[in-house]
């Protein structure tokens, strides 16, 4: 099991170094769709498959495209000679590390890392609640007490994304009037 | 059994590494990449806590649902923003695109 | 659900639906615009007097039922599940809060909690007894004051909806001009209009059927961007002169004094969660859960009563009270009945409104911590006086109404001081009755007057001058006797109206409050009847010089009675103007015993009776609800105070009314140097204008600008740049003042330089991102530091 997941995690983690810092803008969107794919495993870990379907579906199915999409329609200018990265890259890094190592100091201050003290391991739940977890989701978001009004609200959250995304992108209004 | 806590790390270095991916990259389209990435990180924390919770309860799991709806909606949108701007400009840099200060 | 919870939720479903399809569909059509704002406004108003008329029922059928439980109609949905419902069973850090928060919702709300907790295990595989109630609920209540809130806001609202077509022109030739007043004809952004009006009533009867705070806020939030939107909906307007403060200048005024108070507010709603374990009001105002407060918060009692006077920030914002009233004369450039909606139905009752639903905490505040209460009579008695002083001294008919609302809301926030409950809500019912006729009726009468400046083509002179009005009482018959009636309301014309009877009531409770021995009673006593003298007298003054005599202007000569869309509601907000106050005549008046009854004091009362009377039990108010002794000195003070002002009125307006031309009495009177102090506001705008406004721009432009732009994000970079520029200015300024010394031109210089240097600040978001980031690390970390205790050496 723990050599399962230290394999997933390194693809996904080593596959999100490579979007973020691959000069080919098109190789990063396919390493993206990898580092996706790895969070698709760590979901399959944490038993939990319809999350990891639902992954593999809307971000690698949709999201990514969507961006590989983008990246052709705004390809033009991709030039690999330029630098992936803007003038602030050595902030950036730093921000960035400063603030894993900050999280870090937080997560060892509560968990600990070793996989055999029985503090780190919080009691694994009932195999019925895992088998029925799809069910319960589902009931969860058309239960009025439950979240039948945030999913509802996320429908229509879509529904104006949808509209919102082509309005934006739709040629000027000019043009169609020719 | 995998700890809690290695999930959690794995998430931890997942969104900081989309945090350098915001701040740092030139394009932005490869922002909005790292923003997804970023996303996905707090949906492994969310699915974490599930699995380890109170599994019988789907919080987690609805709360990673609606992030994912957030995402799509998200990509979508800011994609479009992208190619509009594309198309106004003819670039998708981001450090040029500051014509709001002016 | 029972039915009433379902129409009680419903209520302000109406509006909110109504501007949703006005915009996103009828935008284009005028007529089934505001007919959609009339139906929403509407079934709120049958919806709302179905929930209220069920309550007073009720209380007629069985008061002492309502007494026990006050809270008549209650329904709520688990919103957000917070703390550790889905809990761990070794327990962690937050189970104390969760348990803490169980122990506060205890108390007679916790059958229902644990009705709807029972449901809830039907999904939950592990039901956990002791942890229910740690989702927070969203909710709306109905107690009797709810129920008489509830009879007043959609009615008025109703009626400004009524008064807005005819105010618009509704039918009128269609107006050219966007953003400005098109006088006599259509308003072109008709539709607009009712959306944003429907929004705004919609908000005020989210506001008003909350049961917990946040839901209030969000309500509070929403009028506040509403009335941002309506000042300054002819956002194309300006003056000429540099001392009228244009529409659009007014809504950014007003949205930002209120802002200041309400980040108070939200600072003091977290404390009261913090403390209390949930927003929900009659969760938390059960005598354990005060119990259980004073001994969670740090400062005991006096931590309540910090929390109680942050919430009351937020009043005094919303509500106009020194030190930020500044932002309510200024909105009076909105549209007519923006005004009406905003001085009378909706947004500055809301803050009366809040302090009277956390009555509760402020009576503990009161008991615990005096000077709390001190502090709120002292501002709402100094806001009352103030305001009617300046009052005396405005030429504008609106702005003499802004500043009357100002003073009456200062009665009820001194009434609260003072511990009187009843006496604030009454006061707060009527007002919005008598107020709101007096706002439409000026609109009345502006209209007139803008149709007589159309009539001799004049756009030079001010249409709501009442120096310019004059003899309208023949011209626009209904307008003159909603107003005299509106008026006589305002100034408390004894027995008939309604306002008698509210500040009757204000003036009996502070002067018992003194009679048992606090000076503080005393004090507002005699600043409000101070207070009550000048508004009966300046309200004559502004009927006399707007409707008596010979017309002082070809304006008013050819003004004329507005259209039946204006003066319907006028005549229907008169009968209330004057019958609200019969129902709430004191029991005892004149020593009177079982002639009359006063079933407002009772039934509002009712909302308190129990729990007040446990508390006072722990001593932990002052008082219980009673009902007063019959005195006679504060009815004495009220006639003298009322008939004085109006004769005073009449003798120096009235009897002799004004001839055109001919300066105020006042002025002579006054002196010019106190007339001048009085009609320029008490200088309150300059005075705010030194002290915060002038700073804060120096600060975002020096300090701000030049360290935190320049310095620190662009830093060395852009320091070659910097200096060049800095020594090419140098040397620029240097030739040029050779030929011009003049003191002026430095500063211009300066500026133009400082306009130069910000084209520095980047405007990359990714900058912007990199130092939020680094903020919230540096936030992060210092936070930790502190939990670790590893700064304690430093920070003691």
């Amino acid at each position: 099991m723990q050599v399962i997941f230290i394999l997933i995690s390194a693809i996904t983690l080593v596959s999100g170094i490579m979007v973020v810092t691959n000069r080919n803008l098109f190789h990063a969107a396919l390493y993206m769709m990898l580092s996706f794919l790895g969070v698709a495993g760590l979901y399959v870990l944490l038993e939990n498959g319809f999350l990891a379907a639902t992954q593999l579906l809307v971000y690698i199915g949709a999201i990514s495209i969507l961006v590989i999409f983008a990246i052709m329609m705004t390809r033009r200018l991709m030039q690999t000679t330029e630098s992936p990265f803007n003038s602030q890259w050595v902030w950036g890094g730093a921000a960035s590390l400063l603030l894993f190592g900050l999280i870090l100091v937080i997560l060892l201050q509560v968990f600990t890392l070793d996989p055999n003290s029985t503090a780190a391991i919080l009691p694994p739940a009932a195999e019925e609640a895992i088998r029925d977890s799809v069910n319960t989701l589902g009931v969860s978001f058309v239960d009025a007490e439950q979240y039948v009004l945030p999913f509802e609200l996320a429908s229509v959250l879509l529904l104006i994304a949808l509209v919102g995304s082509i309005i934006i992108a739709r040629p000027d209004v000019e043009d169609d009037q020719a | 059994m995998i700890p809690l806590s290695w999930y959690l790390l794995v998430a931890a270095a997942l969104f900081c590494i989309g945090l350098y991916g915001i701040l740092a990259r030139r394009n932005a389209v490869a922002m909005l990449m790292a923003v997804e990435l970023a996303l996905n990180a707090v949906n492994i924390n969310l699915v974490a806590f599930w699995r380890y919770g109170n599994p019988s309860q789907p919080v987690g799991v609805a709360w990673a649902i609606f992030v994912l709806t957030v995402a799509a909606a998200e990509a979508a949108v800011g994609l479009a923003l992208i190619i509009s701007i594309y198309r106004q400009r003819d670039s998708v840099i981001a450090e040029e695109l500051d014509i709001l200060k002016y | 659900m029972e039915l009433l919870e379902l129409l009680t939720w419903l209520i302000p479903v109406g509006p909110l639906a109504a501007f949703a399809v006005i915009l996103l569909l009828t935008a284009k059509n005028r007529t089934l615009s505001f007919i959609l704002a009339w139906a929403g406004i509407f079934i709120a108003l049958v919806l709302s007097w179905i929930v209220s008329f069920n309550v007073f029922g009720d209380f007629l059928a069985d008061g002492h039922a309502v007494a026990e439980e006050p809270v008549r109609v209650h329904s709520s949905v688990a919103w957000l599940p917070i703390g550790d419902y889905y809990g761990d069973p070794q327990g962690s850090a937050f189970a104390a809060a969760g348990d803490e928060a169980h122990g506060a919702e205890a108390g007679d709300h916790g059958a229902e909690e644990e009705g709807h907790h029972g449901e809830e295990a039907g999904h939950a595989v592990v039901p956990d007894e002791t942890k229910s109630g740690t989702w927070f609920r969203m909710g709306v209540a109905v107690d009797p004051l709810t129920a008489v809130m509830l009879f007043m806001v959609p009615f008025a609202v109703f009626m400004i909806f009524i008064y807005s077509v005819g105010y618009h022109n509704f039918g009128a030739q269609p107006g050219k001009f966007l953003g400005i007043p098109n006088h006599g004809m259509e308003e072109p952004m008709f539709s607009r209009f009712f959306a944003l009006m429907s929004l705004f009533g919609g908000a005020m009867l989210t506001l008003v059927v909350a049961d917990n705070l946040l839901l209030l806020f969000v309500g509070w939030e929403i009028m506040g961007f509403c009335s941002y939107a309506l000042i300054g909906f002819w956002y194309a307007r300006d003056y000429d002169s540099p001392k009228r403060l244009s529409p659009r200048r007014a809504a950014v005024k007003a949205f930002m004094t209120t802002r200041i108070a309400d980040v108070i507010m939200l600072l003091g709603i977290v404390f009261f969660y913090r403390t209390f374990g949930t927003l929900n009001f009659s969760a938390a105002f059960t005598p354990e859960s005060f119990q259980n407060a004073i001994q969670a918060t740090a400062f005991g009692a006096v931590g309540l009563g910090l929390m109680a006077m942050m919430l009351f920030s937020g009043a005094v914002g919303k509500s106009a009270q020194f030190p930020l009233h500044v932002w309510l004369p200024d909105a009076m450039e909105g549209p007519t009945p923006v005004s009406a909606v905003i001085h009378a139905a909706a947004m500055v009752s809301a803050g009366v409104y809040l302090l009277l639903r956390i009555f509760p905490l402020i009576a503990v505040a009161l008991e615990a911590a005096p000077g709390f209460g001190w502090t709120i009579a002292f501002i709402g008695a100094f806001t009352a006086l103030m305001s009617a002083t300046i009052a005396v001294a405005q030429y504008d008919v609106k702005g003499v109404l802004a500043y009357s609302t100002i003073s009456q809301l200062g009665f009820m926030v001194a009434a609260i001081g003072v511990g009187a409950y009843i006496a604030a809500a009454f006061h707060l019912i009527t007002h919005a009755f008598f107020k709101a006729l007096l706002f439409l009726c000026s609109g009345s009468v502006i209209h007139g007057m803008e149709h007589g400046a159309e009539h001799v083509h004049d756009h030079h002179s001010d249409p709501q001058d009442m120096r310019l009005m004059g003899g309208l009482k023949d011209k626009m018959p209904i307008t003159f006797w909603a107003f005299l009636i509106g008026g006589m309301a305002l100034s408390g014309f004894p027995i008939v109206t309604a306002g008698f009877w509210s500040k009757d009531e204000i003036f009996a409770d502070a002067w018992y409050n003194f009679l048992e021995g606090s000076p503080v009673g005393l004090f507002v006593f005699i600043m409000l009847a101070l207070s009550a003298f000048l508004t009966a007298f300046y309200t004559t003054r502004q009927l006399a010089l707007t409707f008596a005599g010979k017309p002082r202007s070809p304006l008013a000569e050819h003004a004329h009675e507005s259209n039946s869309y204006m003066t319907t509601p006028l005549v229907l907000l008169s009968i209330f103007a004057v019958a609200a106050g019969w129902f709430g005549i004191p029991d005892n008046f004149l020593g009177t015993d079982g002639i009359f009854y006063n079933y407002f004091h009772h039934f509002v009362g009712a909302t308190l009776e129990e729990s007040f009377h446990v508390l006072y039990e722990l001593h932990l108010i002052p008082h219980e609800i009673f009902t007063l002794p019959f005195m006679i000195v504060p009815l004495v003070t009220s006639l003298v105070v009322a008939l004085g002002g109006i004769y005073l009125g009449w003798v120096m307006y009235a009897r002799k009314p004004l001839e055109e031309g001919q300066p105020d009495p006042m002025i002579g009177i006054l002196t010019p140097a106190l007339h001048n102090f009085l009609h320029n506001k008490w200088y309150w705008d300059e005075l705010y204008q030194a002290v915060f406004v002038r700073p804060a721009v120096f600060f975002s432009e020096v300090i701000a600008y030049e360290l935190v732009d320049r310095t620190l994000i662009d830093g060395i970079l852009h320091l070659v740049a910097r200096t060049i520029f800095g020594v090419g200015g140098y040397v620029r300024r240097f030739e040029l003042a050779v030929f011009n010394d003049g003191i002026d031109w430095v500063k211009d210089r300066f500026l133009d330089l400082s306009r130069e240097f910000r084209t520095f600040q980047s405007g990359k978001i990714q900058e912007y991102a990199l130092l939020s980031v680094l903020i919230a690390f540096v936030f992060t970390a210092f936070i930790m530091l502190v939990n670790a205790g590893i700064l304690n050496g430093i920070l003691n």
